[in-house]
């Protein structure tokens, strides 16, 4: 079995923050992570791995200080990992984006043919979830989305059971291989580097392809000009014209606070009084 | 897997194409369409939320509204249609095949493609739920067009005549318009409770046009075993209840959430937190508010030690009234709060919990006390 999994190095969320003033977004300080949702799919392919024997392959596209993401990935457990980074993909959207990923899966199951490829459920910076069925489009794979569990994978019959989730249950699939799949947060946790990894981590040579070594020929699909939606603005959002009312606490009981609000409330919104009485 | 190897990879490799409908084909694609979506016999209430919203597209591009139905042969489906046009669609497009009685990818997205490429709307709106995401994308991809995930802000530029479709980015720490502006149809997907739902018109009327799509289950490679509903069914009401109440890091740590509990429970409603909490696992992640999460339109949302990041706020700006509790009284939640009281929330909680306890009781005593005096005068007589 080969296993390839997409990761993405995204910005810390919970550490952005914008220029109150020029209202950018104010990058520098912002550690690079690898998109946690990545690693709930790349541990369920190394649990494959484990159980059948395997190759985990990761791939990122992104610029050259991705492969840092992709160490971190192999010091996890993957075998081996692949960058593609080339200046042709800049301004990708989700469209062109699955695109180049796609043709770098096909050039690496050249080598060796690729029966499963796992993707975050979304990112944490886009939040999309479109690559991956973009991928699976575009490869012809099965397409398996939210699973929340992989229950039973057969690499003779080249079968695979999984649970999906939907809007109010759980559908249980049964499809073939090739697949794509996307993991649910929960599904597992992603296991500690052992040491031995993290040896390996740290020395081995991330592959680092342009366009050409990925098997990409039309760059008309590529970056800006291979994704049809623009980006217009950028913005942040407006303050309500109308403030808050402030209740200050300073000097007063919790209590005197509570009362005093809700007094307010329930005067200038009936009907909440109503809706929390019945 | 090669692209020879594998079935699907001829058809895969064409629909990779992207087809640009510039210059005068951009004209021929007219009309708004509205997926929806019918899983289990049952409409999300998402696809109405979306026919409110494509109403007033429409309308403003003076074009019919479309609504379309895939589903198995059978009474839902037609109800589906039927109630389509009730919540503002002029016409509706239903295939009817047990091919698709449940939800699968390959199936679904060639019965929409297919539509699509017959029927050219320039608007294609799908509900951002996961069956939705996972059509979107595939459809997207295959017709090689333009797809914006969870707007909150739908419109029509004017000048160019193409959707301005609006959403948080970043993680939400900013908005941003994203235009398709040479492919058709523009995609894009909006998350459930995000739009008003409209009013129902029990006598409004449509055309219902019944679509053949040529379907073969032996076509289809992915099979349903089961399915296993879920045993929690308070998670689905978080999105519809009328009182909520959340929690955010200011809690301190996951065993003061306990305050955040009563608190809704002492309001009759359902509480939640933020995006920070649910990934630290302090709630479950069905509980998360926000743009990651829920979205919820209460009469009554309180916020406690919540900052209110824009991935926050555009989850629950829907509600009628926004009480922040937050020591700060500079938090982002302030801007967008309807009343706010500065100060500790592991203080104001309980006092606000009390105090509505009080009030019940209260309320219940008076109904006692009045009870007895009619018991009193009804002996009297």
């Amino acid at each position: 079995m080969h296993i390839v999994v997409c990761v993405k190095q995204v910005p810390d969320s919970s550490q952005i923050r914008v220029h109150p003033v020029t209202n950018t977004i104010m990058r520098q300080g912002v550690p690079a992570v690898v998109n946690p949702y990545d690693l709930v799919s790349l541990e369920e392919a190394l649990r494959i791995r484990d159980r059948f024997g395997a190759r985990v392959t990761v791939l990122s596209m992104g610029p050259k200080m991705a492969v840092d993401a992709l160490r971190k990935c192999v010091s996890y457990g993957a075998d081996d990992a692949v960058l593609i980074t080339d200046r042709v993909f800049a301004g990708s959207d989700t469209l062109a984006t699955s695109y180049a990923l796609a043709s770098a899966i096909r050039t690496i199951g050249a080598e060796r043919p690729v029966d499963m490829v796992f993707c975050g459920k979304q990112t944490i910076d886009g939040d999309t979830a479109q690559v991956g069925p973009g991928i699976a489009r575009r490869l012809g794979l099965q397409q398996l989305t939210y699973v929340s569990k992989i229950e039973r994978v057969d690499p003779e019959a080249r079968e695979i059971v999984v649970h999906r989730r939907a809007e109010g249950g759980v559908q249980v699939l049964q499809t073939k291989l090739p697949c794509l799949v996307t993991m649910m947060e929960g599904a597992n946790t992603i296991r500690f580097a052992g040491m031995d990894d993290m040896f390996r981590a740290a020395r081995c040579d991330i592959a680092e392809w342009d366009h050409k070594a990925a098997g990409i020929a039309e760059l008309t699909r590529c970056g800006l000009k291979g994704s049809p939606t623009v980006v217009k603005k950028v913005f942040a959002p407006s303050a309500k014209a109308v403030k808050a009312q402030c209740f200050d606490s300073a000097g007063k009981t919790p209590r005197e606070v509570v009362d005093a609000l809700l007094a307010r409330v329930f005067e200038q919104h009936p009907s909440i009084e109503e809706e929390i009485a019945s | 897997m090669s692209a020879e190897e594998s079935p699907a990879g001829e058809t895969a490799a064409a629909a990779s194409a992207p087809r640009r409908a510039g210059g005068a084909d951009l004209g021929a694609w007219k009309g708004v369409w509205v997926n929806i979506e019918l899983e289990r016999g049952r409409v999300q209430p998402v696809s109405w939320e979306l026919l409110g919203e494509g109403r007033k597209l429409a309308d403003h591009l003076g074009v019919p509204l479309s609504g379309v139905v895939l589903g198995p042969d059978d009474e839902a489906t037609v109800a589906a249609a039927a109630d389509a046009i009730r919540y503002g669609a002029d016409q509706v497009h239903v295939v009817r095949d047990p091919v698709l009685a449940h939800y699968r990818t390959d199936p679904y997205t060639k019965a929409l493609t297919e539509l699509v490429e017959r029927r050219r709307p320039e608007i294609l709106l799908l509900g951002a739920t996961t069956l939705g995401r996972d059509l979107a994308g595939a459809v997207a991809t295959t017709l090689g067009t333009g797809l914006t995930a969870d707007c909150t802000e739908l419109r029509i530029d004017d000048e160019t005549r193409s959707l301005a479709a609006t959403r948080p980015t970043f993680g939400g720490t900013l908005l941003c318009t994203i235009h398709t502006l040479e492919y058709r149809p523009q995609m894009a997907t909006v998350r459930p409770r995000v739009m008003a739902m409209p009013r129902r018109d029990d006598v409004r009327t449509g055309t219902v046009i019944e679509e053949s799509v040529t379907l073969s289950e032996d076509d289809v490679v992915t099979k349903i075993l089961s399915y296993i509903p879920d045993a929690d069914a308070d998670k689905a009401q978080l999105a519809y209840a009328e009182v909520v109440v959340a929690g955010g890091r200011g809690l301190g740590k996951p065993e003061n959430f306990r305050l955040v509990e009563e608190l809704a429970q002492a309001l009759g409603g359902e509480y939640g937190g933020s995006r920070p909490v649910a990934q630290a696992g302090w709630i479950a992640a069905e509980r998360q508010i926000g743009q990651t999460g829920k979205t919820i339109r209460p009469k009554l949302y309180i916020a406690a030690g919540i900052s209110g990041a824009i991935q926050h706020r555009v989850g629950v700006e829907g509600a009628d009234v926004i009480v922040a509790i937050n020591t700060d009284a500079k938090a982002p939640i302030m801007d967008f709060a309807t009343y706010a009281i500065v100060g500790d929330a592991l203080q104001i909680l309980p006092a606000l919990t009390d105090a509505l306890r009080e009030r019940k009781a209260r309320r219940a005593a008076g109904q006692g006390a009045a009870g007895a005096c009619a018991a009193l005068a009804a002996d009297a007589a």
